[in-house]
């Protein structure tokens, strides 16, 4: 019952604090460029205006067009739900394991893909083939973290992954290795500086603004609000898994749940300021640059799972 | 008779009986279509009778997965050896997907096959090629195999050429049948190698008795990847594939890529886990390699190809990657004492194997709608189908889902069970697999995200987009078996994908034949999900998965209509202010691979970008052209055919010599005969 109620919790708190995360960190971002910046709930506010508004289909739109915003939300709702935030033991979890939970994304990713290609416009398909050819990097990269993990953790299990990590496993050099490799997969699959720019609308840099350029309204609403999910669900993997600390293990308490959502709170604080930071401090690369970046965290990625393989202790 | 002791432990099953009555028939069928090829009634008595022998025989075969072991021996072939059939739960497993594969095809043939301008040449060697495959399955010497093997060759091969007038089949036919006699020739010297062990016993039994040692193991190894190697397409013996297969109708496309590629899987597992004897601890290496090599340079090329069915072709080459992944994993802890890892390993390979038929049959069944719908395989003129083609484009969908790893699908379904099975592999002892399966697991990634951008292409150029050509835009939904067909079959990759357990324990008679042990049963586990090592490590439910996303969109869905806005305006395109473009300045199928073919072809495959721009105030038009090659012609066929044709010419002089040299030529190959000889002994 605990359990379950862990999970529903979980479920509206990651999609009523995403908004919120993407707020923290373009107000962090204002202020670190001296801006003032909107207020934090300014994304709440965006999407409820998205909503009110009417759709604006193109002509020869299909069906597939108008399905894949519920798609793509569903799909990173369910994967961010079964990523563990403020405490471990969720009830689904052993229904996706972290496997699953990438390849969910990946599947988001697809059809999102094909949508930009639906209209059939010149930059819906520019958005798809560069997305297509990030990720087919991005994709092997995080694949080969899963695995460093796993081995570490003897376990797929996110949840099982994360309560191996809490009780500590110490420091490990492959675990460094999978960190920087998941921050660096984590900045490509968000679409972030340097790899991309969420806020640009310059046609020569964009690939996810290209992809969905043709959506308004409350599709455009629903991509959105699944591009600050994905946000967060990154932010709560590296949480879970390197930073546990607060996590409420199974069995905890009211106690141990409150200061597992104060930690995490915190702890998300900490990583929109640190992504602020990040972006602010660095310029955006040419698109072929982008596979040197992610070709690195590949190799990061196997590197990592090679050390396991070899000595099970690095 | 040696062997009777042996065939005699074997009783006859109803199984078996219906499995010979079903190659029986077939050959009849195709006698059949000898006769009526020519009238209207041939097409419907063929294909009706393919789908009905194929439909008992292979929901025959499903039965007899459980069943104990058949077999039976005829007297036909070499006198005293007869032929050897046998049905054990391995052949059942591929009997069951090969007829099942066989009937979709059939039924996709009694529509698609009313727009072959030659039946003649289509409706006599269908059946005979099923008939073939069936053969193979079930034959259990030596000799009845390799004559299967060569029917089978043929037959397809009769099928590739059918349509000889279209530019490139005659070529591809040549190709194809040059490399089936290599790959059959070493299959020949395998099964010789196996024969010598037991003394000359040609039967498998024999051979099971007496498995080879040492160094000639080694060799039958070497002999079977060559062999059935170059039947299922692995690298660098594939070269055959993307030219045959397209070339053929499209429902023999879907059976040549999506079953008769299984049977050579089978090939190979036949010898090298059945017939070998207990395999060493390096033999997984060399599978494991020809794998993963495989996935990555099929994909990649299939990201640069143009052209439907070949796209779909080399995707055939990246699959069977896989599956030899799976088996190298099976093989490697099968030999270094891991049972229990091996089944799983094993699992994967046939999970995969029933998958890829079912979604490689389903996709070409789909190119060849689009085919006669709009009388192109180029990508490049088609677009906007969804909006023609309904039933095609959502099961066209499903198919580029499913084969891109997508759950709730089949394909990721087995993909997930070969991860598994890698994360197990740091228990093996070998400091070579330890260094060489996470490198294979990182081209498996690898593959797999290309393998989803390779569809998202297929799909988004072919279906998606505004039509390219008035062919295009003037595409119609094709007939009704062809749609029941496409629609069978992406059920079958609906339901895999979400009950797997089920499928998993459906295999588990054939690979506790093979490796000695099984995986735990998964269809008593709660929830249906699968955990295929121990519950703390890994599970998976699909059913799960797809009833969370549903409800979640559900909800979404029932969310916003109820209380945000549902207006909807049409208008022109936004597209940054630049809308009403031609639709040829859509992204085309090369452009849109243009960022994977400059970070991922540059190298090995020589992917090179040409624009010819004419001087200011020329009328030439400006021209830009993509090349790219496939490795395996410029560094191992072309050079190998421009050796035989330089010794070939080196040999013509020996046509102009006088009667002088002749003599002198005769004389001289007698002494060094006889040196030989003398030498010898």
């Amino acid at each position: 019952m605990a359990q379950i109620l862990v999970q529903g919790t979980q479920m509206l708190l990651v999609l009523a604090l995403a908004p919120l995360l993407t707020g923290l960190v373009r107000q962090a971002k204002a202020r670190l460029q001296r801006r003032r910046g909107a207020s934090v709930f300014q994304p709440y506010r965006d999407l409820a205006r998205l909503l009110r508004k009417e759709v604006v289909l193109a002509e020869n739109a299909s069906w597939l067009f108008r399905v894949v915003p519920y798609l793509v939300f569903a799909a990173t709702w369910v994967a961010a739900a079964l990523v563990p935030t403020f405490a471990t033991g969720l009830i689904f979890s052993w229904s996706a394991d972290l496997i699953a939970i990438t390849a969910l994304i990946g599947s988001a990713r697809f059809f999102l893909a094909l949508a930009g290609m639906d209209v059939g416009t010149s930059f819906g398909g520019l958005g798809s083939s560069r997305e297509v050819m990030i990720s087919s990097l991005a994709e092997p990269a995080m694949i080969m973290i899963v695995f460093s993990l796993a081995l570490v953790a003897h376990s797929t299990q996110l949840s099982t992954i994360a309560s191996v990590m809490l009780a500590g496993v110490g420091l490990r050099v492959s675990l460094a290795l999978a960190l920087v490799a998941l921050l660096m997969v984590a900045v490509a699959e968000n679409g972030r500086i340097p790899v991309d720019n969420p806020s640009t609308h310059l046609e020569l840099t964009m690939v996810h603004e290209a992809m969905v350029l043709e959506y308004s309204g409350r599709h455009l609403a629903l991509i959105e609000l699944a591009a600050q999910l994905k946000l967060l669900l990154f932010l709560s993997l590296v949480a879970c898994v390197f930073v546990p600390w607060g996590l409420a293990p199974v069995g905890a308490g009211v106690p141990g749940m409150a200061l597992g959502l104060v930690s995490y709170g915190g702890k998300l604080a900490v990583g929109a300021l640190l992504v602020a930071v990040f972006e602010t401090s660095i310029a955006k690369m040419r698109v072929f640059r982008v596979p040197d970046f992610l070709g690195a965290a590949l190799m990061l990625g196997l590197l990592g799972t090679l050390l396991l393989f070899v000595s099970g202790i690095l | 008779m040696p062997d009777a002791a042996f065939v005699a432990q074997l009783p006859v099953s109803g199984q078996l009986f219906i499995a010979l009555a079903a190659v029986v028939a077939l050959l009849a069928l195709a006698g059949l279509g000898v006769a009526t090829a020519r009238r209207p009634l041939g097409r419907p008595l063929v294909y009706g009778g393919a789908l009905v022998v194929t439909l008992v025989a292979g929901l025959s075969a499903l039965t007899a997965i459980a069943a104990p072991a058949a077999g039976l021996v005829l007297p036909l072939g070499i006198p005293w050896i007869g032929a050897h059939l046998r049905l054990d739960a391995l052949s059942a497993v591929f009997l069951a997907v090969i007829n099942l594969g066989g009937a979709a095809a059939s039924l996709y043939g009694l529509g698609y096959g009313r727009h072959d301008h030659a039946p003649e040449r289509v409706l006599p060697f269908f059946p005979a090629f099923l008939a073939g495959m069936n053969m193979v399955l079930l034959a259990d010497d030596a000799y009845s195999f390799l004559l299967s093997w060569e029917f089978m060759s043929l037959a397809s091969w009769a099928l590739v050429v059918a349509h000889d007038k279209e530019a490139g089949n005659v070529r591809a036919g040549l190709v194809y049948i040059l490399m089936a006699s290599f790959g059959t020739l070493a299959l020949m010297l395998a099964f010789g190698l196996l024969a010598a062990g037991s003394g000359g016993g040609y039967a498998f039994d024999a051979m099971r008795e007496a498995p080879p040692v040492g160094a000639f193991a080694a060799l039958v190894l070497a002999l079977a990847m060559l062999g059935a190697g170059s039947k299922a397409g692995l690298v660098p013996l594939h070269v055959w594939l993307p030219l045959a297969h397209p070339a053929a109708p499209s429902h023999v496309s879907a059976l040549m890529s999506g079953v008769m590629t299984k049977v050579a899987v089978y090939g190979f597992i036949r010898i090298v886990f059945d017939l070998s004897g207990p395999p060493d601890w390096w033999w997984g290496i060399p599978v494991l390699a020809a794998g993963g090599v495989a996935a990555v340079i099929g994909v990649l090329q299939a990201l640069l190809q143009g052209d439907t069915k070949r796209v779909l072709a080399y995707s055939t080459i990246e699959n069977i990657g896989l599956i030899f992944v799976g088996l190298g994993l099976a093989l490697a802890f099968s030999a270094n004492g891991f049972p229990a890892a091996a089944a799983l390993a094993l699992t994967a390979a046939l999970f995969h194997v029933l998958n890829h038929a079912a979604m490689k049959s389903l996709l070409f069944f789909g190119a060849g709608a689009v085919l006669t719908a709009t009388g192109t395989r180029q990508m490049d003129e088609l677009g906007g189908l969804i909006h023609r083609m309904p039933t095609t484009s959502v099961v066209m969908l499903i198919g580029c889902a499913a084969i891109s790893a997508l759950p709730p699908l089949n394909g990721f379904a087995s993909e997930w069970l070969v991860f598994q099975a890698v994360l197990l592999s740091p228990e093996l002892p070998a400091w070579g697999l330890k260094l060489m399966v996470p490198a294979v697991g990182a081209l498996m990634a690898l593959a797999a995200a290309l393998a989803a951008a390779c569809f998202v292409r297929l799909y988004g150029i072919a279906f998606l987009g505004r039509p390219r050509s008035p062919k295009a835009a003037e595409a119609r939904e094709v007939d009704g078996f062809s749609r029941a067909a496409m629609i069978a079959l992406a059920a079958v990759c609906v339901g895999a994908g979400l009950l797997p357990g089920f499928v998993i324990d459906a295999l588990q008679p054939a690979v506790g034949g093979l490796v000695g042990q099984t995986m735990p049963a998964q269809g008593s586990v709660a929830w249906l999900s699968i955990i295929p090592v121990a519950e703390s490590r890994s599970s998976y439910n699909g059913l799960l998965v797809f009833a969370f996303t549903a409800l979640s969109a559900l909800l979404a869905a029932f969310a916003i209509h109820r209380f945000a806005s549902g207006a909807v305006r049409r208008a022109p395109p936004w597209d940054c202010g630049f809308p009403n473009a031609s639709p040829l300045a859509q992204y085309s199928a090369a452009s849109f691979a243009q960022p994977i073919r400059r970070v991922f072809a540059r190298g090995l495959f020589a992917a090179r970008e040409k624009v010819e721009m004419p001087p200011p105030g020329a009328l030439t038009p400006a021209r830009f052209s993509a090349s790219a090659r496939d490795p395996a012609w410029a560094f191992l066929f072309l050079p190998l055919t421009a050796a035989v044709d330089y010794v070939a010419e080196r040999a013509n002089t020996l046509q102009y010599l006088t009667i002088r040299q002749y003599l002198g030529l005769v004389f001289s190959a007698l002494v060094l005969l006889l040196l030989v000889l003398a030498l010898w002994t």
